[in-house]
């Protein structure tokens, strides 16, 4: 039996002999994450039920990331439930203010996740893991709540649709080009229900940083996870965050490929070469298209963080456009490093003197105003340029705001020139 | 189960964002949360509908966050059950886990705002009493209507003794799915 990647990661998490697209299954995990939004809910439904214990606590990640450091009362509120809760049951990954960052960001800097894990999130963006060749998904905190007691997720098993990306990219192009590109093309609902397996000889010469972006951005395009084939890169990745020094990559792992003669819904194939960097236009993640078509767009404000653009290879493309340069009067530009690491790094790295001087504000790590949280909400008729993976109607402040997606690169120089810019214009 | 109420009707794509605001997110209260349920889109929608109304939308309902506060805000406002073309996948399963009624309907073009509805949760039949049609709706995997009639996910979990009966379960599903 020929299986995608993904099959073969469900596969080895149940006790069946074969599986297919469309079957049910009733999965063991890996990592089960919640957060100051998500894990209050699960919370409250894990002790309403009665459970005394959680079936592991080395396999719960709790991260308040969302409001915090917290905005408000309520805010607070919400997260001492967490670390109620993390104290009471002694979960090891529960990470507080000053170790905490994004959580899509933070867990695979951690060593938390690897290739071939089961990983389920309540939280929509944990689909970024399947950039490490893990199958991850998000769900709802009733599901987040059955897992800290059982350590089992029921899950229907996806078809797969396979993206090949021929060719090479143009100068200022990376992986969050070319995932709204592919929004852009198959649309919010273009992938609903499936897997986004994402192959081709761009992909294998991306970094984990652009891999995280593409994977994280599955989602949008209504997927239940994105995957990549682990390589040389992910275990080189790997290596470099897990702590055990005896980490050694297992045979099965190296072997973790879709099998030649898979079954895909369908196969996509682009032409890196052609495409330009992107810019997806209020309210769609899906009303993508190259920049020059946006030229003459004003903006407020622009953002460069979350967990879909806030690793350190986004603040250095960052500092490369900002420096020596000033932030347009008219602007806004607001900086998030994703964890406390990428935030230690943009200091020593000397990238914060650059931000700084160029009159960009460094904010510590939060999602803060992606979801119109806090730290740069919009006011009615803002429009703003931002790293982030969505952009409906309200999402970051006022109803009649305005949000535009694009890369790092974008947004840098769009803060410039006051309007949505080409990097190239710099 | 059935429902009888008035249609509310949505476009394509309504996402959680548009169910229910992020700034609403720091409280778990159903009434509060229902208050503002679809508020960016409609800001008098809580106080225009009546308890047991239906929303009726296109494709990819709930789309975006994972946030129950979605579900939590359409069962607090009062509405009874959600018709659509298609769900985005984690609203379905969060309405699923939380029994929150929900029916896929390949074509909700022949139904209108305002209409009233009579909906049969348990063979998804549809009548629009105000048009006088008939609508089907896409009936439920075994499995799901399993964890429906358990009355979600956690009662489900306690009925089958969570994963001490893990290897019986999945050995039961198979043979029914």
């Amino acid at each position: 039996m020929a299986y995608t990647i993904t099959e073969k990661i469900l596969l080895a998490h149940t006790d069946k002999k074969t599986i297919a697209p469309g079957d049910f299954i009733y999965a063991k995990i890996d990592l089960a994450l919640g957060n100051d939004i998500t894990a209050p809910i699960a919370i409250q439904e894990f002790e309403a039920i009665g459970v005394k214990k959680v079936f592991d606590r080395n396999k719960i990640a709790l991260v308040p990331d969302h409001f915090t450091p917290a905005k408000d009362k309520k805010s607070a509120e919400q997260a001492k439930i967490l670390q109620r809760f993390a104290r009471k049951h002694k979960i090891v990954n529960y990470f507080e203010v000053g170790q905490m960052g994004v959580e899509h960001a933070l867990l695979p800097e951690k060593g938390l996740v690897g290739p071939g894990d089961l990983v389920i999130g309540a939280d929509s963006h944990t689909c970024t893991y399947g950039a490490l060749g893990a199958f991850s998904t998000g769900i709802g905190s009733t599901d987040l709540a059955a897992a800290f007691i059982t350590g089992c997720v029921w899950l229907k098993v996806p078809k797969s649709i396979k993206f090949i990306y021929h060719g090479r990219l143009r100068p200022w192009v990376g992986g969050k080009d070319l995932i709204l590109h592919t929004i852009g093309d198959i649309g919010v609902d273009g992938a609903l229900y499936m897997a986004m397996e994402f192959s081709g000889e761009v992909i294998s010469a991306l970094s984990m940083d652009d891999r995280f972006s593409m994977c994280n951005m599955a989602i949008e395009a209504g997927g239940k996870s994105g995957i990549i084939e682990p390589d040389d890169i992910t275990f080189r990745y790997i290596k470099s965050v897990v702590r055990r020094s005896s980490f050694v990559v297992r045979k099965e792992i190296q072997r973790l490929k879709s099998d030649e003669g898979a079954r895909y819904h369908k196969v996509v194939e682009y032409d890196a070469a052609k495409i330009e960097p992107q810019v997806s236009s209020p309210h769609l993640p899906s009303n993508a298209g190259p920049v020059s078509k946006f030229k003459n767009v004003k903006i407020d404000q622009a953002l460069i963080g979350s967990c879909t653009n806030g690793r350190i290879s986004d603040f250095r493309i960052a500092a490369k456009i900002l420096k020596g340069k000033k932030v347009n009067s008219n602007v806004r530009l607001i900086l998030i490093p994703a964890t406390q690491r990428v935030y230690s790094q943009v200091i020593e790295e000397g990238l914060a003197e650059i931000f700084l001087k160029a009159g960009a504000v460094l904010s510590t790590p939060s999602c803060g105003p992606c979801l119109g949280g806090h730290l740069g909400i919009l006011a009615s008729g803002e429009r703003a340029i931002a790293t982030t993976n969505r952009n409906f109607r309200g999402r970051m402040g006022h109803p009649d705001s305005e949000v535009y997606l694009s890369s790092p690169a974008v947004a840098a120089a769009s803060a410039i020139k006051g309007r949505i810019a080409h990097p190239e214009e710099i | 189960m059935r429902f009888k109420g008035k249609v509310w009707k949505f476009k394509d794509d309504v996402n959680t964002d548009e169910i229910i605001p992020a700034r609403y997110l720091s409280t778990t209260d159903p009434s509060e949360l229902g208050r503002h349920c679809m508020e960016d889109i409609d800001p008098d929608f809580s106080k225009k509908i009546s308890k047991g109304d239906i929303i009726v939308a296109g494709r990819n309902f709930g789309c975006g966050s994972s946030r129950e506060h979605a579900q939590i805000a359409i069962k607090g406002a009062g509405i009874s059950c959600v018709i659509a073309e298609s769900f985005a996948r984690i609203f379905l399963r969060n309405a699923i886990n939380m029994g929150l009624p929900i029916l896929e309907v390949k074509d909700i073009g022949g139904i209108k705002e305002g209409d009233y509805l009579e909906v049969d949760l348990n063979s998804g039949s549809i009548s629009d009493l105000t048009e006088q049609k008939e609508y089907k709706a896409k009936p439920l995997p075994k499995f799901i209507q399993e964890i429906i009639r358990s009355g979600g996910l956690l009662r489900w979990i306690k009925k089958t003794n969570g994963s001490v009966k893990l290897k019986a379960q999945s050995a039961k599903l198979k043979r029914k799915t």
